[in-house]
């Protein structure tokens, strides 16, 4: 498995390399190839089956009952009532909306830059041959397996909270800031350093991608006398920019979708879901409460597509901006 | 991949005066690699600090968890997990991790056998649609799950399947994790295609390539998503929160978020406790697999 092509996200080249797959065959009569063409057709939609039921039944049809939804005054006991755009208009002029809003946003823009710098950082170490590499490499992503989890949660609810941990750390430095799990306006620093603790998935990616560098380029760059720096810059990071691109779009999405985290290290004391006075009321948290715990699924559904329309327009400027800074070799493979 | 004019040992060869002699590079070598390891064991020890923390503190007395600094406590105690054998909310905590399992099983099995398909026809079957149904494919790995949260919900309430398995179970046999259909079409694609040819000369029709040949061949990416699909299934919180509403159904998550409610101070302990518990699977998982995780991951960058 680890034989990859750094032709990156060639997300829809299906067609290129099976096309020549018509060799055998080509002494049959076009009758025959007609035929064998509707065989292919039917031995195609059959083997789809699953994933084609699935996506009209749990993707396509739930999308378009939510499209309707979110102009609908819904409680899931009465029938849903169209209401427009209303929906909408109370979203935005709901202050709690925006403030998870503003967490979110805060929380992506911090933790997901921190994240890929030590991502980068720590593989370009680890991409040296060095004992234990292997190992480090290991240990280091664990977190990414286990960082989801209720446990970890609950952990991190723990170290961060008054006279813990990291609270004592910060004393120890000169700061009486308290616990951060019970601050409202540091909360979301706990949740960063949550997401921060798993950057070993990106750093797998970003190792494998400096591993497919041809040291041709390095020994080039040393004749010519470029520094460890310049070389840096100019070979490694356009070189690895299709991962960097992989890495930045799939953290941005999954960052905008947290949710488990924020509810558990924010939840418990008091009965408030997202956090000390909504400090960690993340987006999908403020969906939550209204959709499951209002019963406001006309106003949650409404929430839900503001989402997809950020993740949405977040995916199709990285999509555009790749032109600009994401170098596809030519002649791979 | 090789340039001739720069593997001769002309150009490797860096003139005397321009670098320090031999015994001078290794001792400038020796500190950049000292830093190096310990660079990396001070990483690790804050990598591994909150897991550490979990082990010491299931031994520790509830009161002594949060505030005390030692890291494993000077007299162990062991009333944590004998407090866990008492259960929560009369439901011995063996309920949860059986739920769990069968849970995390069943989404393996499911996964195994719609992604497997659908990326056989994905990879080996030429077939009208085929890229537009790809690029569909795609897309919804970058759709917010959230999206389809409450539409599903309604959806599974009119179906009366609130309180049952089967909302968390469906997806996984129809396919809708795309991820590791993605995966699975980028090792079969790469698989030699001779194989297939030879066997549809001889007649084998595509069920019996599919079983036969690229199943087998696949088991490297089939084993990556099954330790995948069973962590996400046993790490998952916001499916069962949803769908699951009383206690003997629930999942180790959430018999650990009935811990977290609970205000007791001997709970605390019996929380820790079970928290250590409910990660032992994915840690096992971890150091039996390590291999497989990191390479599928490596490789769905890569090619992703």
């Amino acid at each position: 498995m680890g034989t990859a092509v750094t032709h990156a996200p060639a997300m829809e080249d299906l067609t290129e390399d099976s096309e020549p797959r018509h060799g055998p065959v080509n002494s049959a009569g076009s009758a025959a190839l007609k035929r064998r063409g509707r065989r292919e057709n039917l031995a195609g939609y059959l083997f789809m089956s699953p994933w084609i039921a699935g996506f009209l039944l749990l993707t396509a049809g739930p999308m378009a009952a939510s499209l309707y939804f979110a102009f609908t005054d819904y409680n899931l006991f009465d029938a849903p009532r169209w209401i427009g755009l209303d929906n909408f208009s109370e979203m935005f002029a709901d202050p709690r909306w925006r403030h998870s809003v503003r967490v979110t946003l805060w929380y992506v823009v911090v933790g997901t830059p921190i994240k890929l710098i030590l991502a980068l950082g720590v593989a370009l170490l680890l991409a040296q041959k060095r004992r234990g590499q292997a190992f480090y490499r290991a240990a280091f992503y664990a977190p990414s397996l286990i960082g989801a989890s209720v446990s970890i949660a609950i952990v991190w609810k723990a170290i961060f909270s008054d006279d813990a941990a990291v609270d004592r750390a910060q004393r120890f430095l000169g700061f009486d800031a308290g616990g951060w799990a019970g601050d409202p306006d540091m909360i979301i620093y706990s949740l960063v350093a949550l997401t921060v603790w798993q950057f070993g998935a990106p750093m797998v990616i970003f190792l494998a991608g400096l591993k497919q560098v041809p040291r041709e380029l390095y020994e080039a760059a040393d004749v010519d006398g470029a520094g460890k720096l310049r070389q840096f810059w100019n070979i490694t990071l356009p070189m690895i920019s299709p991962v960097l691109f992989f890495n930045v779009l799939l953290e941005t999405i999954h960052s905008f979708q947290i949710f488990s985290s924020a509810y558990i290290v924010g939840g418990g004391a008091g009965g408030n879901a997202c956090g000390p006075a909504d400090g960690s009321m993340v987006y999908t948290c403020y969906l939550y409460v209204q959709g499951f715990e209002n019963s406001r699924m006309g106003l949650a559904s409404a929430m839900a597509w503001m989402l997809l329309i950020a993740v949405a327009l977040v995916t199709a400027v990285l999509f555009w901006s790749q032109k600009r800074w994401v170098h596809y070799e030519e002649d791979a493979r | 991949m090789s340039s001739p004019g720069l593997s001769t040992p002309i150009d490797r060869g860096t003139p005397p005066a321009a670098r320090p002699a031999g015994g001078g590079a290794l001792r400038r070598r020796l500190p950049g690699s000292l830093a190096w390891h310990l660079g990396a064991l001070a990483l690790l020890a804050v990598i591994l600090y909150p897991v550490l923390w979990v082990v010491g503190g299931s031994f520790k007395r509830s009161e002594d968890i949060v505030g005390s600094l030692d890291l494993f406590p000077g007299d162990p105690i062991t009333d944590n997990y004998t407090r866990l054998t008492e259960g929560i909310a009369d439901v011995p905590v063996s309920t949860f991790f059986m739920n769990s399992l069968f849970l995390a099983g069943g989404s393996v099995v499911g996964i195994l056998l719609s992604c497997s398909l659908t990326a056989y026809a994905f990879a080996k079957i030429r077939f009208a649609g085929r890229n537009l149904l790809f690029t569909l494919m795609i897309g919804t790995l970058l759709l917010p799950y959230h999206v389809l949260l409450i539409p599903q919900y309604v959806l599974f309430r009119n179906m009366e399947m609130i309180n049952t398995y089967t909302p968390l179970l469906i997806g996984k046999y129809l396919a809708t994790e795309a991820f590791f259909v993605f995966l699975m079409v980028q090792f079969m694609r790469n698989l030699p295609r001779e194989l297939d040819e030879a066997a549809r000369l001889d007649g084998c029709g595509h069920f019996r390539i599919y079983w036969s040949i690229v199943l087998p061949l696949s088991r490297p990416a089939l084993i990556t998503s099954a330790i995948f699909t069973f962590i996400n299934a046993w790490n998952d919180f916001m499916g069962p929160l949803i769908y699951l509403n009383e206690p003997d159904k629930y999942t180790v998550s959430l018999g650990l978020k009935m811990f977290v409610d609970q205000d007791a101070v001997a709970d605390y302990g019996g929380m820790i406790a079970m928290s250590l518990v409910a990660l032992l699977p994915v840690l096992a998982f971890f150091l039996a697999f390590q291999r497989y995780l990191i390479d599928g991951m490596a490789t769905s960058g890569l090619k992703g």
